[in-house]
């Protein structure tokens, strides 16, 4: 692509490909970082940013591609050496060590040393602490970082990527926990990071944040790249519509649904958790049956506390649930699912899957009272007719099922945790994320599975951060921002414009500034 | 069809892996008695010396049952050794000095089968705090159960001021004899203590394997946080575990006790430790979720066979120690070599069926 700008590129990613276990994150990525500027990368949940910026930094090796620093070939990159190339990250999730205090953390593994060996803690605390004035934050280098709030932990690690001489600075979703003012600071050190020559990468969801602060954009969508171009040749409609793509309901047709009576509904559920501000306020919804139901908000919105409070999982939460217009009582996970209620989590490995069991065990786990007999003995015999039916109705791909679900490819691993809360036979089915980490095609199937769940009468409730998927399949989307309901689309309002500016509400401040820039 | 032969006879390897610790013990007894039998002219096999080997399994093999299940769930339970010493001691004093009830100046001396009950009973308790500390007041095992076998072990000498109750026979007089028949009986030719390992193998395979119970003791220790989600009350399997593994600590305690007709409050001491080893050598995995009843209790027999073959052999009980200790450490790097190779049989066979999806 041939830019008409004169500046220059100090970095430059030529056909990256990184193929993983299951799924080809990048497929041929060309990208471009102009010195001195502000680099934004935009892209879906699962569109290839944060493993590009792992390759950058010499966290992950690229499976085939090269890229060049100058005119420099980069090979066999480490962390350590993209440190002394001047290549800094800062990480999405913070990767700080909370056991050890402000100023070891800014200075691990390139400890400033006295004495042949001995760590030069005063030195250290004093740059520490230059650092964080500079970042104008008045934070005790000798405080443990466990006992910092998260805007705070994200300004040290800031700080930890200033203490270096870099060149080029990665910031992957650098606000996600920042609040507005600390957002302000950081963008004030952009400026002045950029002053000084600094080229920077920055990964956010947020995009009004982009319009603002970016100087060229780049946009990838399911692993690879759909173009280039100035930020002020772009506003936010292109942007968005760049990320989503046009084919997303083509992809997804949705069926012809008979929507019934109500199955589920939640009233003022309030949860507080272990933030300062409440993370769900007074949160009330219905769902029918037959129903997709979407929830859409930005990170921190609530989203999958709202389903975690409906499963039982929060037990401080507050609210009336009802399930057929019969009250839930306490929180209890296990009642609930008995009731008709099941959840897919958010993230497979942590929640879904036991990892050191079969997939047939894995299936039976949450319903396994649905096969005993006399209250204690799990029936062979039922049990693998179960299992056999799930495989071929959800067309998991396993040549036997005593095998270990670790065999599986992501996308089959999702099938059986999707199979596993379906063999409870429940009324309300709620999903958290279903297809993030798996390839299109698996993506395709969970879909279609979706669909045939909600045409044979299942309610279900749907969280995603995929614009595409909700225009694609849901009846009805909520858009929730700060643990609060901002919008409630029917069919015919759910448009990605609606959606965005439903989710911003309450996050509206570094929208207005740009407000004039935008169009 | 080719994959599939292919996968056959890489499984012959598997196998013979998986079978690691049943061939183990096989090579114990076979050099066992051949070097018995050349040096000594002992004859290993001798039924009356299989029998005595049996009965030290049975020790070993029933406090491992219960720590199978502890493990299983990726705890630990440091505690079981004192819980067979202070048992021993509780029963040993019931029998030879009673309750002292004061209110009515007098002594009250329980029969034995209630004196067995109430050992047992306290045994579970104990193993209750266990689970209580480590469920409700998240203290991690290793800790919980380390403070409970100071504790323990503790009361097992307050008991008695550090000494011995001999004479465990009991009194016709006062109605309480019987209590060394569970140390000295027989059942078909075989000491009671082996049958009830036998019974207790039976009951936690069946548990194990066949009930939502047992599969829930698996999902926790594969991950805790799925099983929760799946609605498993992790809390209350967790302390049933820990109770269990009391229980079966107990009846230990009991069984030496009555072998020995007296009660030490030492008794027990690092048995927590040959627990956890059978249940390693048989393939239980600390970090949970990986193993079975049945390969814990070979992994018993390989250290009853090895102590009592080495002490026959007349080994120094220093080398005995050293050479415990290799066998524990062959074993654990044999499990990590075969968890390598499974992990990367799957890779393969995941790739393979990748390529097959993709040409259809």
């Amino acid at each position: 692509m041939v830019m008409p700008m004169s500046d220059q590129v100090i970095l430059r990613a030529e056909n990256i490909r990184k193929v993983y276990p299951g799924t080809t994150a990048l497929k041929g990525v060309d990208f471009n970082v102009y010195e001195g500027k502000v680099n934004v990368l935009v892209g879906e949940n699962g569109a290839g940013k944060s493993t590009l910026m792992k390759i950058l930094s010499g966290v992950e090796t690229p499976t085939s591609g090269k890229f060049y620093l100058r005119d420099e070939e980069l090979t066999h990159l480490t962390p350590k050496t993209a440190t002394q190339k001047g290549i800094g990250i800062i990480y999405q999730e913070l990767s700080l060590f909370p056991n050890l205090n402000v100023a070891e953390n800014i200075f691990m593994n390139k400890e400033l040393l006295k004495n042949k060996g001995w760590i030069d803690h005063k030195t250290q605390e004093q740059k520490a602490k230059e650092l964080l004035r500079k970042l104008e934050q008045d934070i005790n280098p000798r405080s443990k970082v466990s006992s910092l709030k998260v805007g705070q932990q994200q300004i040290v690690e800031i700080a930890r990527a200033l203490a270096e001489d870099i060149n080029i600075l990665i910031m992957d979703e650098p606000t996600s926990a920042l609040s507005k003012t600390e957002v302000e600071i950081l963008f004030k050190i952009i400026d002045e990071l950029k002053s000084n020559g600094v080229s920077i990468i920055y990964i956010s969801h947020r995009l009004e944040e982009l319009i603002q602060i970016g100087d060229y954009i780049t946009v990838l969508r399911d692993g690879e790249l759909i173009t280039e171009k100035p930020m002020s040749d772009v506003n936010l409609q292109w942007i968005i519509s760049s990320m989503v793509g046009g084919e997303a309901s083509k992809i997804f047709h949705s069926g012809k649904r008979t929507i019934g009576d109500v199955v589920l509904e939640v009233k003022d559920l309030f949860f507080h958790g272990p933030a300062e501000e409440p993370l769900l306020k007074s949160i009330s919804f219905d769902v029918r049956k037959g129903e997709v139901l979407g929830i859409y908000g930005l990170l921190g919105a609530g989203r999958t506390e709202t389903l975690e409070s409906i499963m039982g999982l929060h037990t401080d939460a507050r609210g009336e649930i009802y399930l057929e217009n019969e009250l839930l009582g306490e929180p209890d996970i296990k009642s609930r699912i008995r009731k008709g209620i099941a959840l897919v989590p958010e993230d497979r490995q942590r929640e879904g899957i036991v990892q050191t069991m079969s997939v047939s065990h894995n299936l039976t786990l949450p319903g396994l009272w649905r096969i005993v007999k006399q209250k204690i003995h799990i029936s062979g015999s039922n049990e693998s007719s179960c299992v056999n039916e799930t495989i071929s109705s959800m067309s998991i791909k396993t040549s036997n099922s005593e095998n270990s679900i670790m065999s599986l490819s992501g996308g089959n691993q999702q099938k059986v945790v999707f199979g596993k809360s379906l063999l409870t036979q429940p009324k309300v089915l709620l999903l958290d994320e279903p297809t993030r980490g798996i390839d299109v095609g698996a993506k395709g199937e969970i879909f279609n599975i979706m669909n045939n769940l909600a045409q044979e009468g299942l309610a279900i409730i749907m969280v995603t951060s995929e614009l595409k998927e909700l225009l694609a399949i849901c009846d009805r989307v909520i858009v929730l921002s700060k643990g609060k309901i901002t919008g409630n689309f029917g069919k015919e309002e759910i448009t990605e414009e609606n959606i965005v500016n439903a989710s911003t509400i309450g996050h509206m401040t570094t929208a207005q500034r740009f407000g004039g820039r935008d169009r | 069809m080719k994959n599939a032969m292919k996968n056959n006879d890489f499984s012959i390897g598997m196998i013979l892996l998986k079978m690691r610790t049943i061939i183990a013990l096989i090579l114990l007894v076979i050099v066992f008695t051949v070097l018995l039998n050349t040096t000594r002219g002992i004859n290993f096999l001798h039924p009356v010396n299989l029998m005595t080997i049996a009965k030290h399994v049975a020790i070993t093999g029933i406090m491992a049952i219960g720590m199978t299940f502890v493990i299983l769930t990726g705890g630990i339970d440091l505690s079981v050794g004192s819980i067979v010493g202070l048992c021993g001691m509780i029963a040993g004093g019931l029998i030879n000095e009673g309750i002292v009830l004061n209110m009515f100046g007098g002594t009250l001396y329980l029969h034995v089968p209630l004196i067995i009950l109430v050992c047992l009973v306290l045994g579970t308790a104990i193993g209750g705090v266990n689970g209580l500390l480590i469920t409700r007041l998240n203290v991690a095992p290793f800790i919980g159960t380390l403070g409970m076998m100071y504790i323990a072990r503790g009361f097992a000498n307050i008991r008695s001021g550090g000494a011995t109750f001999p004479n465990l026979q009991g009194k016709p007089e006062l109605g309480n004899t019987g209590f060394p028949i569970l140390g000295a009986g027989r059942f078909l030719g075989m000491p009671l203590s082996v049958w009830l390992m036998i019974i207790l193998m039976l009951i936690t395979i069946y548990v194990a394997k066949k009930t939502p119970f047992g599969r829930h003791i698996y999902a926790i220790g594969g991950n805790q946080r799925a099983a929760e989600l799946s609605g498993i009350q992790v809390k209350k399997v967790t302390t049933l575990v820990y109770m269990f593994s009391g229980f079966t600590s107990a009846l230990v305690g009991l069984i030496i006790a009555s072998q020995l007709v007296a009660a030490h409050p030492a008794t027990g001491e690092s048995y927590e430790m040959n627990a956890i080893a059978a249940a390693v050598l048989g393939g239980t995995s600390l970090s949970g979720g990986i193993g079975s009843i049945g390969g814990t209790i070979i992994g018993a027999f390989v250290i009853g066979v090895l102590s009592d073959g080495l002490v026959m052999l007349g080994v120094s009980e220093f080398w005995q120690n050293v050479i415990k200790g290799l066998v524990i450490l062959a074993a654990v790097i044999l499990d990590q070599t075969q968890q390598r190779i499974n992990a990367r049989s799957s890779e393969t066979r995941d790739k393979k069926q990748r390529k097959m999806a993709k040409s259809t």
